[in-house]
């Protein structure tokens, strides 16, 4: 065993996040794969001047009202956000984001969702930039070059790389070896592989060998710090249940 | 005074667009309705953009204590139910899938949809601000998209023009429009008129459409 890679807190995990990096943190419709006590503890950390990179803003309203990244707008932690949905659904409840993006405090980049996981990717990737017909002829297409591949215009769009990923797993190893649980997953691994920093918090830990290879989503080289939650998230839950059901 | 199909009934028309073994992605609002009226013996595999395909239908308020998990959502944030043969992918994949035209079939919502067939359905009127979300994506890259809206908007303006006034989800993307009165095929000649609401004409319906339609010679009321 040569590398052991458990921190005891959430607040030693985001202790050395400098004021202006960027942050990917995985999100998306609900609670479900938000990394909610890393978030909770860079926003007590305290760091500013951030670029956060997630699907929403934080407090969209889609679901149940829950804490996520909003409380880092809320505690003026950021300076720009590149996002696909960064407004709340419900125009009498504007997010803390979207007061801030409105008033011209926070620089918003809103991007198409395909557009933001490929550049998620391709940073992760090595892939400096990639063509794709999405949003050719709209907002999205001001300022970038447009070619034609196959009779169908297309824009190019640059990777993004980030300094840290926040992301939340169900089980992780102690190498780093991450397994997800259900829609949990969304941009979490991608994420994951992209940024020079990479913290899970996850449900379990389990001992080097005990994760199937087969079902390793995340491999380990790309996870450099592991927390382990402690306490229910308080969110209807059923770890003791698998989503795996047989015909009949 | 006609009447007007419910947000139900018009799901329960796009439901007949679907086929077996079609892979569908639904928006928000109307489209989602889609999903309580699959015709018997056809099987449709759902995708969400947070990664997950072949999933079950939306857990309901009785349900909630028994099945609700915040780890089977789909992307309007609804609990779904497990099915067999579901599974999960991360969203580069599902993009993929989206991008690289896998999805057979996606059910949008409207704010403008106009004669050539470019919708606009994410900056929110009024506010002047959106969400692109998923939906640019699906309405570039889907095989075939269907709209589906009320006719006009609450104070009566049509929300079929002939250019849209609000920025472009995607130009000439949508391929058949279906409303509380109609259902509107586009088409490279503008739009066809297919079918109609009882108790409505073609002339009500074009009172109520901004851009010319062309009737079908085989014109019919709205079967379900």
């Amino acid at each position: 065993m040569t590398t052991n890679k458990l921190v005891p807190t959430f607040e030693e995990a985001v202790a050395d996040i400098p004021d202006g990096a960027i942050i990917m943190i995985g999100n998306f419709a609900g609670p479900g794969g938000t990394p909610y006590y890393l978030i909770s503890a860079l926003q007590k950390q305290g760091a500013k001047n951030l670029t956060i990179v997630a699907n929403t803003a934080g407090g969209t309203g889609l679901t149940l009202d829950y804490e996520d990244h909003k409380i880092l707008f809320e505690n003026r932690q950021v300076k720009k956000v590149i996002a696909t949905f960064p407004f709340s659904t419900s125009p009498s409840r504007p997010s803390p984001a979207e007061k801030q993006i409105l008033a011209g405090e926070v620089e918003l980049e809103l991007v198409p969702q395909g557009t933001l996981a490929e550049r998620i990717r391709c940073g992760a990737a090595g892939i400096p930039a990639f063509y794709t017909p999405t949003g050719y002829g709209t907002v999205v297409a001001k300022g970038k070059e447009v070619k034609w591949f196959d009779d169908r215009p297309c824009l190019l769009e640059r990777a993004i790389k980030a300094d840290y990923a926040l992301v939340r797993a169900y089980k992780a190893d102690n190498m780093g070896n991450l397994v997800y649980r259900g829609t949990q997953r969304q941009f979490n691994p991608i994420m994951a592989m992209n940024a020079r920093i990479t913290i899970a918090e996850v449900d379990e830990i389990v001992e080097v060998g005990d994760i199937d290879p087969e079902a390793v989503v995340t491999a380990g080289i790309f996870v450099n710090r592991i927390v382990k939650i402690k306490e229910d998230p308080g969110f209807p839950r059923h770890l003791e249940r698998s989503f795996r059901v047989r015909k009949g | 005074m006609k009447e007007r199909l419910s947000r139900e009934v018009i799901a329960m028309r796009v439901a007949k667009e679907l086929f077996d073994g079609a892979v569908v992605n639904l928006g928000i609002g109307i489209p989602t309705l889609v999903s309580s009226f699959i015709p018997e013996g056809i099987a449709v595999i759902y995708h969400t953009e947070n990664g997950a395909l072949g999933f079950g239908s939306v857990v309901t308020s009785e349900e909630f204590e028994e099945k609700a998990d915040i780890d089977l959502v789909n992307a309007s944030g609804q609990y779904v139910t497990p099915l067999p043969g579901m599974c999960f992918f991360h969203h580069a994949d599902s993009f993929l899938m989206i991008r690289g035209g896998h999805i057979d079939i996606t059910v949008l919502g409207v704010i403008e949809v106009s004669e050539k067939g470019d919708l606009a359905n994410w900056m929110f009127p009024g506010r002047g601000v959106g969400n692109i979300g998923g939906g640019m994506d699906l309405a570039f890259n889907a095989k075939r998209v269907i709209c589906t809206t009320e006719h006009t908007t609450k104070d009566g303006r049509p929300k079929i023009v002939k250019q849209c006034s609000v920025p472009l989800t995607a130009p000439e993307c949508v391929d058949l429009i279906v409303t509380d009165i109609a259902v509107i095929k586009v088409t490279k000649n503008g739009l066809l008129l297919q079918e109609i609401a009882p108790g409505w004409s073609a002339e009500d319906v074009q009172q109520l459409t901004e851009p010319e339609l062309t009737v079908a010679s085989d014109l019919k009321e709205i079967e379900l």
